[in-house]
């Protein structure tokens, strides 16, 4: 009685969705015909869906998209840890937070995506460039996030630690380490989706690989279904990045309550 | 049943503790003034006194967590210079990890201080035993209700198998009928094991209830007024000493000295900001 009831609100919303992606297919589908919009601005699915096939066989569509995944793990991979660890590092010590945090902040303003076209001058037409871009664009809600967690710790917690004669590694690995655990999570995913953006930057500003230059190639050719295909990839990588996490999230984070879903608790 | 024997040796020492606290404007606050007393082995003694009168800095001194301004705390006759693991605190808080099942939070401590793995189990096995919650060994804490989590933090502070407890309004945030159990758990174990402990309390019930002494302070800046031997027997048994009507007589008198009666809450301003 009560988990039908505490059910049937998911089962309804998952209803909801899937009703939603049927009608928002058919309205990409026969939407722009009816309204008189021509196919080389808004592309029916079927079209894309052809243009899809196409690529994968004669565009090296798995190439690019190979590329990409790769670049955005690379940039994720490293922006993230690079961020925790100057998140622990600046957590510990308030001395070096106060001296670097204006850097930091100064950094954090910068829209990270203008340095591109630098980086591309400096490393080339590279994945690099790209790579290293992800790692800027990532580092900040990481950093930001594992730095907060240990800013906001209950002292009585430490203090607890201190009275057991915790040396200070134990209160950093049994204490500080893991109540930053669900904070760096939460930066780690808007970090996931972030990476795909770096990427996708670097790509159109330079380069002859990954999704992001397949975009700018099929704008040069006025080949609105492949743009369209490129956009749709990336959304799909950075779908699967950002799920990524939520799995591993999940896994390490198993001691938390469930969070309901279905908004009655 | 018997009050255990409280022997002549001094366990807990506080010798002209005096506590000055400097705040942000640089101007000085002293919590505690030139406070002295001691609590022998076994014993148990209550601290009472109104809010901000510094009976949590006095803990923290004890505990070794801050060092007195003036004067020293003492603990089997040595001066406390840092945490030790002689004296174990626990607080209203229950301060305990979420990512840990309560098997693994009892043995918070133990670990830290590298018992072997195996008596750490035993431990923790045997305390969670004796009160109760065995069958929730495997429990996240966000699966407890508050008197369970608070009983979790009791036996983490028990673990350690410290001589003092140091224990800050540990039962203040449970609901009443709650702290009636907590209350017997606790002071059975104390008897028990005979562990002296000091416990701050606003509850004067509590304080006469399960203490063999009550220490009562002035307000702000603290030192002790006043001391109350409890004379009733029972500490093993609360309820028992509920029951007793010398308790009501008891309570009064700390009414009394605590000039509750008068009291306005002008000591919401004398406890200055928080
Ligand atoms: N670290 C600190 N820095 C500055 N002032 C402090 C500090 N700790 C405590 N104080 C001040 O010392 C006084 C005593 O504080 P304390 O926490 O010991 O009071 P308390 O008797 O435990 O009060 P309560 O009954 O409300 O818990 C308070 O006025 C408090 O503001
Ligand atoms: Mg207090």
């Amino acid at each position: 009685m009560k988990k039908s009831a505490s059910l049937s609100p998911v089962r309804k919303g998952v209803a909801a969705s899937a009703g939603l992606l049927v009608v928002f297919l058919a309205a990409w589908q026969w939407g722009p015909g009816l309204l008189g919009v021509p196919t080389f601005i808004v592309p029916p699915l079927s079209m894309v869906a052809r243009e899809f096939v196409y690529a994968w066989q004669f565009d090296h569509l798995l190439l690019h998209t190979g590329v990409t995944i790769a670049e955005v793990l690379a940039g994720f991979a490293l922006g993230s840890l690079l961020g925790s660890f100057v998140g622990y590092l600046l957590g510990m010590s308030p001395t070096a937070e106060l001296a670097l945090s204006p850097y930091i902040l100064a950094l954090q303003i910068a829209p990270k995506v203008a340095f591109a076209p630098l980086f591309i001058l400096w490393m080339g037409f590279t994945v690099y460039p790209k790579i290293l871009v992800a790692v800027l664009i990532v580092f900040f809600p990481v950093m930001v996030n594992v730095l907060t967690a240990l800013r906001t710790i209950d002292p009585d917690l430490i203090n607890l630690a201190r009275s057991f004669k915790a040396t200070r590694a134990q209160i950093f690995w049994k204490v500080e380490f893991p109540t930053s655990m669900p904070p760096m999570f939460a930066g780690l995913r808007i970090g996931a989706t972030l990476a795909v953006v770096g990427v996708v930057v670097g790509e159109l500003v330079g380069g002859n690989v990954g999704l992001g230059y397949l975009l700018t190639f099929g704008e040069g050719q006025a080949d609105t279904p492949l743009v369209f295909v490129s956009i749709v990839m990336l959304t799909l990588v950075g779908a699967i990045a950002y799920l990524g996490v939520i799995l591993v999230e999940h896994r390490v984070l198993h001691y938390l309550p469930e969070r309901h879903v279905d908004g009655n608790i | 049943m018997l009050t255990p024997p409280v022997s002549s040796l001094t366990r807990l020492e506080y010798r002209a503790v005096t506590m000055r606290f400097v705040d942000r404007h640089g101007s000085g606050l002293t919590a505690v003034r030139d406070v002295s007393f001691s609590v022998r082995d076994g014993e148990v003694v209550s601290l009472i006194g109104p809010s901000g009168c510094g009976k949590s800095t006095l803990l923290n001194i004890g505990s070794g967590l801050t060092a007195p301004s003036e004067g020293v705390a003492l603990v089997d006759g040595s001066p406390v210079a840092g945490p030790n693991a002689q004296v174990a605190f626990m607080l209203q808080k229950d301060l305990l990890l979420p990512w840990r099942t309560v098997t693994e939070n009892v043995m918070f401590g133990i670990e830290i201080q590298r018992v072997p793995p195996v008596e750490r189990k035993e431990r923790a096995r045997t305390l969670l035993e004796k009160f109760s919650l065995a069958e929730f060994s495997s429990h996240y804490p966000h699966q407890l209700s508050g008197g369970m989590r608070q009983r979790v933090a009791l036996a983490r502070t028990l673990a350690i198998d410290p001589h003092v407890l140091l224990l800050d309004e540990p039962f203040s945030a449970v609901d009443a009928q709650t702290r009636i159990v907590l209350q017997r758990d606790l002071a059975r174990t104390l008897a028990e094991a005979q562990k002296t402990a000091l416990l701050i309390t606003h509850d004067l019930l509590e304080a006469v209830t399960l203490s063999d002494r009550v220490l009562v302070m002035s307000r702000r800046p603290g030192s002790i007024v006043d001391e109350i031997a409890i004379d009733m027997g029972q500490r093993d048994s609360p309820l028992a000493r509920r029951a007793d009507r010398k308790v009501n007589d008891y309570v009064a008198r700390l009414m009394d000295r605590l000039d509750i009666a008068h009291a306005s809450l002008d000591h919401e301003e004398a406890g200055g900001t928080e």
